[in-house]
């Protein structure tokens, strides 16, 4: 019945055949497991960090620069200290004697540099927002009171605002002992670039700007650290996507032993990639709770995380593609000058974007000659942080725009291009020239789906016809490639505490029940449901008998948690290879009880059952209990294991390669230059699909998110470095009613680096969406000779590409 | 702040008296002064909707209200929806359509779901859409909501 189930939800074509060596029965791998933990949300009653209330917890709030650039002459406290309910207020050198500084480079990335950093500002103050002191209260209003009796006296210093003049000669250098601006730079270059554009029957070029941008998680930035001076040990509750490298930092820069760290995660309002670093006012947060021996909470409110949480993109990418009279690619090259905030975040680095522009662009074609260089600039704004789909975006705007000129210079169809140039089906697998080797992929197979979903001709036939009567509409497609299960290429060997891998821990109770304790944590993307789904299946119990815990320093086993679209790729094969040998051991107990071989065997339905005939010998539930209650039953020799515990971290590639394809039909009124979303379409592969369901939304959200950047979303900053839209009434995050239905189809190519055979989908529908906007905006607008390379694209930049407004 | 008032009022149908600072908002005040948690402080400038509360039937954003302003009146939160059974179908819609993810819009999403539900004959998804736009959700892209809004509406009989 759970079989039908599978097939009923019709997904990822092609994956029947791998469930079929995978396990001999699918059982909940594929079905549209419901989330059972999503009835404490729905009726009010999760807990986030802010719900938490802990006994004597006072809470602090951050005074933050005014100024994007300026020496700290002097700060005065006295008056605030003197304020209603004020129990500390602590400046940059005081909170430096109990926290160590930090540097935001990675080893194996030569050429990174970057300067010490401070949990509040020391001397001089580097960006609009950058804490400045830190005031303890009883409650936040209280301290938000006193904060504003602190006196700051600041000496303005020349700002670096844009990135294109941060390496300019005379351009101020924001960290003197780096000698210069430039954070990281690297060159490629592979085959004969010159001499394919020589040759080549045209040459396109366009230069691509992709606005500042910043995740919004609806939830903000969450700490309650709670020190405790008896035991002294610091437990934090923390919203955070990444809880073992959290501990790991915290006791590092705390000075406190590992093991007296603990680092929870309760219900997370949302993460997306902006919950994976370190903020200087969330260290601040823990030593204070350690310096006053009482829990401190800090809940950023949205106008200071408009000014304090990572932001991400903010490049400009100068590209050219050579193209033979065929329509084949020949050369590619691109220049990407990226602004990387006032200091590279740590511990991660913020040049990944750049890296990957680098490593992917170009990414579904068959490539040979490359050239890339990529510079990542410092500047005195926010720091630029990995965001939901890490520079891909960037990838596949500049790919698929420069694929979509270069169809439009030599008079092909989009879709046509696309086909002549994708890499073959043969040729896997593919080392793209400055990157990754990639898997087998379903390019071809994708682009196909994707125009019979969008029924691509009738679409090309009411474009046409409406455009008779001056009417705008355009279909934009936008292939991609989402690297997905990252190695320890990424960070662990630049020295960063990041781990790639992740283990599982699974126990029988004594009731026949099933805890998992597991590396991923859940953010809301279902990763309990996912990890729940694996287990039961290779149990044969229900998702009513298995408890997965997650998010929990002190309960999980060590794990990277939620980057890199790595949870259903890594936590679910840990998690996989784990219920697999914790079935070995209670088929062999089984097999001692009945005296009947192991091999005989399996796990069904909640019972042991006999592998030929069906019929269950006992329930797991009476395994359980005569596992733990009548050990007099089993021989001397035999001691039943009942928990078993796999690590898994995937070595063979540095990531896993996914792919498809987006498309998008949409509206402009030449006359106001707004875009109308007509609809929206994404065909998926991420190798084995867990639940289809949690796939589907994860690829929407994402879609929607892109489709953010695309069209609204951006840090407007000033020449001074002030950001002029820091709220969510001007910040324009997608609304409902300006969103379209998305239809998606998946395509099943499993990894072959695994045994469950699942790659990354939630940051997918994020790297595609703007491309695809993107090309349908132009193919809407090109009859009238505009295009728009700009993202946002704003009313007035259409308006501007239409000549319809000066400028 | 000083000059703290009384105000008397009604909270998922029990009477609830406290004392309060007059700059108190009302969403702080259902989660600090009463331990209701379920409505979330998502912008405090009435942009995003996670503050969502109904007041004396209409739903209002908690962020934009004086908990001073709510004196006499009669407040409801997701806790109290919930209890009362009225949503049920409506939550169950959610669950089954996989419509919210991380939930922290939820609650809000929900008692501004249940308000069109019970005011509207019948709504296109379009006019869903529209509704709903003033609860930002950053997880789902829309669509899922839209589909269980107009679930529970089909079912309904609208």
């Amino acid at each position: 019945m759970r079989l039908k189930t599978f097939r009923q939800s019709g997904v990822a074509e092609g994956m029947d055949g791998r469930i079929g060596r995978l396990e001999k029965r699918p059982g909940l791998i594929g079905s549209d497991v419901q989330r059972r933990d999503v009835d404490r949300l729905l009726r009010g009653r999760g807990s986030y960090v802010d719900d938490i209330k802990l006994a004597r917890m006072v809470h602090v709030h951050f005074l933050r620069s005014p100024y994007a650039h300026a020496r700290i002459v002097s700060i005065q406290t006295e008056e605030a200290k003197k304020a209603p309910g004020v129990v500390r207020i602590v400046t940059g050198n005081e909170l430096a004697e109990v926290i160590t500084p930090w540097v935001g480079v990675l080893g194996h990335m030569a050429s990174m540099k970057s300067a010490e950093q401070s949990a509040l500002a020391i001397d001089k103050v580097c960006w609009q927002g950058e804490p400045v002191a830190a005031i303890v209260a009883e409650s936040r209003a209280q301290a938000e009171d006193a904060a504003e009796l602190i006196e700051v006296d600041y000496d303005p210093l020349p700002v670096v605002a844009d990135k294109a003049n941060a390496l300019d000669a005379d351009s101020p250098v924001i960290h003197e002992q780096l000698g210069d601006n430039l954070c990281y730079e690297r060159k490629e270059n592979v085959g004969d670039v010159d001499k394919a554009f020589q040759e080549a029957h045209a040459v396109v070029e366009e230069v691509f700007d992709i606005g500042r941008h910043t995740a919004v998680t609806l939830e903000p930035r969450s700490i309650l650290a709670d020190f405790n001076p008896g035991d002294r040990k610091l437990t934090v509750h923390l919203s955070s996507q990444v809880p073992h490298m959290m501990q790991y930092l915290f006791a590092k820069h705390l000075g406190l032993p590992e093991a007296d760290v603990r680092v929870r995660v309760p219900d997370m309002g949302g993460g997306f990639g902006l919950k994976i670093h370190i903020y200087g006012d969330e260290m601040a947060t823990a030593a204070l709770s350690m310096m006053l021996e009482r829990p401190v909470k800090h809940i950023a409110d949205r106008t200071e995380s408009f000014v304090s949480d990572t932001h991400a993109r903010d490049h400009q990418v100068r590209a050219r593609l050579a193209v033979d009279a065929d329509g084949r690619f020949m050369a590619w090259e691109v220049d990407d000058l990226c602004g990387a905030g006032a200091y590279s975040v740590y511990p991660r680095g913020s040049v990944n974007e750049s890296k990957q522009v680098l490593n992917l662009t170009g990414g579904p074609y068959a490539t040979e000659n490359y050239r890339g260089r990529a510079r990542v600039v410092f500047q005195n704004k926010p720091m630029l942080g990995q965001y939901r789909a890490v520079g891909h975006p960037i990838v596949c705007s500049v790919t698929e725009g420069m694929v979509d000129r270069a169809a439009h210079a030599l008079g092909l169809d989009p879709a046509d291009i696309r086909r002549r140039n994708f890499i073959p089906e043969d040729a896997y697998p593919y080392k793209r020239p400055a990157g990754p080797v990639l898997e087998r992929l379903s390019q071809h197979a994708s682009l196909e789906k994707l125009l019979s979903m969008m029924d691509y001709p009738s679409l090309r036939n009411e474009q046409s016809r409406l455009r008779e009567k001056n009417v705008y509409r355009g279909i934009g497609l936008a292939s991609y490639i989402e690297m997905s299960n990252p190695s320890s290429a990424t960070y662990g060997v630049g020295g960063a505490p990041i781990t790639s891998q992740d283990g599982c821990v699974v126990r029988l109770n004594a009731q026949g029940s099933v805890t998992c304790a597991v590396g991923v944590t859940e953010i809301g993307q279902g990763a309990r449901t996912m990890i729940g789904q694996i287990v039961a299946t290779v149990l044969g119990v229900g998702m009513e008998d298995v408890t997965v815990l997650l998010g929990d320093t002190e309960v999980t086993p060590y794990g990277g948690g939620n980057w890199g679209s790595r949870g259903a790729g890594i936590s679910g094969e840990a998690a996989y290879l784990a219920a697999g040998s914790l079935r070995e051991n209670l088929l062999s107990a089984a097999g001692v009880l009945l005296q009947c071989d192991p091999a005989k065997l399996r796990l069904e339905g909640k019972a042991v059952v006999d592998e030929d005939s069906g019929e269950a010998r006992m329930t797991i539930a009476e395994l359980a209990y005569t596992v733990y209650f009548r050990s007099d039953l089993f021989p001397k020799s035999f001691q039943p294991e009942l928990v078993a515990s796999r690590h898994y971290a995937q070595k063979a590639l540095d990531g896993v390669a996914t792919n498809g394809i987006q498309g998008s039909y949409l509206e402009v009124d030449i006359d106001t230059g707004f875009v109308s979303l007509l609809g929206h379409w994404l065909v998926h592969d991420c190798g084995t699909v867990i639940n289809p369901a949690i796939v589907n939304e994860q690829l929407r959200g994402a879609v929607v998110q892109g489709l953010g950047g695309a069209l609204g979303e951006e840090c407007l900053y000033s020449s001074e470095g002030q950001l002029m839209n820091g709220t969510l009434a001007e910040y324009l995050v997608p609304m409902a009613a300006e969103m379209p239905d998305i239809e998606i189809a998946l395509i099943s190519t499993p990894t072959e680096t695994s045994s469950l055979g699942a790659k990354g989908a939630a940051e997918a529908g994020a790297a595609g969406a703007p491309a695809a906007t993107m090309n349908a905006i132009n193919d809407a607008i090109q009859p009238l000779g505009g295009r728009v390379a700009a993202q946002p694209f704003t009313p007035e930049r259409i308006l501007r590409a239409l000549n319809k407004i000066g400028g | 702040m000083s000059g703290r008032v009384e105000i008397t009022l009604t909270v998922n149908g029990e009477t609830v008296r406290r004392t309060i600072e007059p700059r108190l908002n009302l969403v702080d005040f259902v989660r600090e002064e009463l331990g209701l948690t379920g409505a979330h402080a998502g912008c405090e400038q009435g942009a995003c909707g996670a503050c969502s509360l109904r007041v004396d039937g209409k739903v209002v954003r908690g962020c934009l209200m004086f908990a001073v302003q709510v004196d006499g009146a009669d407040v409801e939160t997701i806790e109290g929806l919930a209890q009362s059974g009225r949503a049920d179908d409506l939550m169950a819609a959610f669950k089954r359509h996989n419509s919210l993810q991380c939930g922290f819009c939820t609650p809000g999403m929900l008692l501004t779901a249940d308000e069109l539900l019970s005011t509207a004959d019948h709504s296109s998804r379009a006019e869903i859409r529209d509704f709903i736009s003033g609860n930002y959700c950053r997880c789902t892209g829309y669509q899922a909501i839209v589909d269980a809004i107009e679930d529970v509406q089909a079912k309904r009989g609208g």
